[in-house]
């Protein structure tokens, strides 16, 4: 069998950002995204008075920005974000998706929850405190998300006199580490959020400053599709089998059901069924708008193929060429997200694209220290909020690539047996060998 | 210059279908919240794409609050059956009169019985997955919601412990009693409904366009009168011509002033418009956390 690469093809720009804001707690993080709907005119009338109206009741008179996105009793109650908010708003020229997330340590968790489908993270700086170790491990898990881009907003620079020097100082401190971290694209903006100082409109308290607002930047950065486009992969969701007594054609069709988590298929095309491993070929790309000649990433589709294969929810669909990996050995970088450490020798479920499998931890191989970013060797637990690398043996083979080079078949998520708790998110590094074929299958 | 682009829509549809089949694959016996209002209409569209050729793999269901407009329980009932779902009705006359919602002295909303009449529908029916057409754009409590929104055997939602919800990949374990409630059109703003409603073509109740109507002006909205909304002795009734921009009971549901006719109009209109579409409900204005409280309490 012959594999032939096919060429590869360029993401073309986005046209809705989804972007979220972190850093430690009371940094600035709600404020920033009520100034920026604000002075976007994104808000309505009736927000605007439920402002005002808290205002009057809560606030001494003064409006307080963050009560846009604190949305819980307990969250107005404290002055505090407890979970991730998700807002929308359009500018001519962009869709926006934004989650705010908390800084809390104790909430981590539902940062990761709401940076895990961010483009672009924005992690914001008390100008007066600097880089703590809460900014330190928010952006540490933006670089293992694999989020492109980063902005860090140094806030509050109306309390250290829009000092420049403070300004440098700040960017210095990330500068240091941040080579030790894989971050592509970062850029520095002063701003007041409380004051709307850099946020929207340009601030006349940093003529030092020459870049562009917050908004600005959000507007025109560059940002290409992050699916990927190169290798299809089909984890099957779900058998469409209508068993439809009174038509014909619909008797004896089954489809398999599910949204295409990398590159493009077509009909005629053979493809491997895994577990099976066996070659087949795409008969029909069937969708209820009718049927398809081609079908890519991230289209939701029902595939009918040549041959009777035994394939159910769980199975992946992969093209010949970019092949996978699989096995049942894996590494992963995760971030721990339960008070009951991650215990080696401890069974869990996990979850990878459509497939939940029984797994076991074989190894701590390291541990994120979160004020040098080094990783240390052999731990002796993963704790809550800690990131570090894991050896699992799966109870089944993971047909999966890695986190880098596919998102969606190179993640997971770790449940906990009994509670049901979801306990860590997982980054699979790449498979030591792609599968192979022997007389033409891809038994694994 | 690749065509491999999907665009704002595609995107959201993707998303909800991917949701919609996670359901299907994950839960034994959900089903599917259908009121016939136009995020509901949206759900079920997404829900053709996500199974057909096949039948629908969950029953429809609505609690009816005794309190809907006349135009949507129609529309309601002719769309199941044209698309030859199961439709199940429950509703708050029946668990008031079974006892399993009680009416507090002088209470007239259904807005609080409709959360008992849905978790006995629940049991009754034994759903450990409820599909819903709630969007964070609605609400600042709707804003906090995961896609699968996890509630204990109480039906209870726990905003301050939810579930990490990482990427796309959704945790659908549940023990015994314990139920989910998932959203598929989390991410979907009142524009990206009626965007989807026009691309799709898809059939809404006629209130949601312009039409006569006998309002009374009342806590700041126009109240469309009706034999459960008589007009007070010293109120105006005044004959307008309006639509509704959200629907909820009869007796809360504010009428805006609109001369829109056409999905295209109402598209212009949203556009244009300086109040969210829930300005327009009065069972959200009681209190900055009605709809929080509401959730904790089992609503959907
Ligand atoms: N002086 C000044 N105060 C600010 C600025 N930005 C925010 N604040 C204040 O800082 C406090 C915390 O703001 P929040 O927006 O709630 O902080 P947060 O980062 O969202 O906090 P968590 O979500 O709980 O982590 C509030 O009192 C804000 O008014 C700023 O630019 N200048
Ligand atoms: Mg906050």
């Amino acid at each position: 069998m012959s594999l032939t690469a096919l060429s590869t093809t360029t993401p073309v720009p986005v046209d809705i950002l989804r972007f979220n804001t972190c850093g430690s707690v009371d940094d600035g993080k709600s404020t920033l995204i009520g100034r920026l709907l604000y002075d976007s005119k994104s808000l309505m009338e009736d927000q605007i008075e439920a402002l005002e109206r808290s205002a009057d009741i809560t606030g001494g008179g003064q409006i307080n920005l963050a009560n846009l996105t604190d949305g819980l009793r307990a969250e107005r109650e404290q002055g505090i974000t407890i979970d991730v908010a998700y807002r929308y708003f359009a500018t001519p020229r962009r869709k926006f998706i934004i989650a705010d997330t908390p800084g809390h340590v104790q909430y981590t968790r539902n940062m990761v929850t709401g940076a895990s489908s961010a483009n672009l993270s924005i992690v914001l700086v008390d100008a007066r405190l600097g880089v703590i170790e809460q900014s330190r491990r928010h952006t540490a898990i933006a670089a293992l998300l694999r989020i492109p881009h980063l902005v860090v907003a140094v806030n509050k620079m109306d309390l250290v006199g829009w000092s420049e020097a403070r300004f440098q100082e700040i960017r210095a401190q990330f500068e240091e580490f941040l080579p030790r971290l894989d971050i592509k694209d970062v850029k520095f903006i002063p701003m007041s959020a409380l004051n709307g100082d850099n946020v929207v409109d340009a601030s006349v308290h940093t003529p030092w400053y020459g870049g562009p607002t917050l908004l600005n930047h959000l507007e025109t950065v560059h940002i290409a599709s992050d699916w990927n486009l190169n290798g299809f992969r089909l984890p099957v969701q779900w058998v469409n089998r209508p068993n439809n007594p009174t038509d014909q054609t619909l008797h004896d069709f089954r489809g398999f059901s599910g949204q295409i988590a990398g590159g493009i298929v077509r009909t005629g095309q053979k493809i491997i069924a895994f577990p099976a491993g066996i070659v087949t070929t795409v008969k029909q790309i069937w969708t209820y708008d009718g049927p398809v000649q081609e079908a890519f990433c991230p289209q939701s589709v029902t595939l009918v193929l040549e041959h009777d294969i035994d394939i159910s929810r769980g199975s992946m669909l992969v093209g010949l060429d970019h092949l996978p990996g699989s096995t049942t050995e894996l590494q992963a970088e995760v971030c721990w997200m339960h008070a009951r450490a991650l215990q080696p020798g401890k069974k869990y479920f996990l979850k990878h694209t459509t497939q939940t499998v029984q797994v076991v931890v074989t190894e701590i191989v390291n541990k994120l220290n979160l004020d040098t970013l080094e990783a240390e060797p052999a731990p002796a637990e993963l704790g809550v909020n800690d990131i570090g690398e894991i050896r699992l043996r799966a109870a089944k083979p993971l047909v999966f690539d890695g986190y880098a080079i596919n998102r969606l078949t190179g993640s997971f998520i770790l449940i906990e047996q009994g509670t049901n708790a979801t306990v860590a998110a997982g980054m699979l590094r790449p498979p030591r060998e792609i599968v192979k074929p022997e007389n033409g299958d891809y038994v694994i | 210059m690749s065509s491999y682009h999907l665009d704002h829509l595609q995107h959201l549809e993707t998303e909800a279908i991917h949701i919609m089949r996670e359901v299907a694959g994950e839960f034994e016996r959900p089903a599917l919240l259908f009121s016939g209002g136009k995020d509901s209409i949206c759900l079920l569209r997404l829900a053709e794409k996500a199974f057909r050729p096949s039948d629908l793999p969950m029953p429809l269901l609505n609690v009816d609050t005794g309190h809907h407009f006349p135009e949507l329980n129609e529309f309601r009932d002719r769309r199941a059956q044209e698309l030859g779902g199961k439709l199940i009705v429950r509703t708050v006359e029946e668990a008031i009169a079974k006892g399993i919602a009680q009416p507090a002295p002088g209470e007239i909303s259904r807005n609080r019985l409709q959360i008992p009449t849905l978790l006995a529908a629940i049991e009754e029916f034994r759903f450990d997955c409820c599909i819903g057409g709630a969007r964070r754009d609605e609400e600042k409590a709707r804003a906090k919601e995961r896609f699968f929104s996890f509630r204990d055997s109480f039906g209870q939602w726990d905003p301050k412990n939810q579930r990490p919800e990482i990427w796309n990949l959704y945790n659908g374990r549940l023990n015994q009693g314990e139920n989910m409630r998932v959203f598929p059109i989390s991410n979907w703003t009142e524009m990206d409904v009626w965007e989807y409603i026009q691309r799709e073509q898809l059939e809404v109740p006629s209130i949601y366009f312009s039409h006569k109507r006998q309002c009374v002006r009342r806590g700041g909205q126009w109240l469309p009168v009706n034999a459960l909304v008589p007009p007070k002795a010293n109120e105006d009734v005044r004959e307008l011509v309006v639509r509704v921009r959200t629907i909820g009971d009869i007796i809360s549901t504010g009428c805006v002033e609109s001369p829109a006719t056409t999905t295209t109009d109402i598209i212009a209109e949203i556009a244009a418009a300086r109040v969210t579409e829930r300005g327009s409900r009065a069972d959200d204005k009681s209190s900055e956390a009605a709809m929080e409280d509401r959730k904790k309490a089992g609503y959907f």
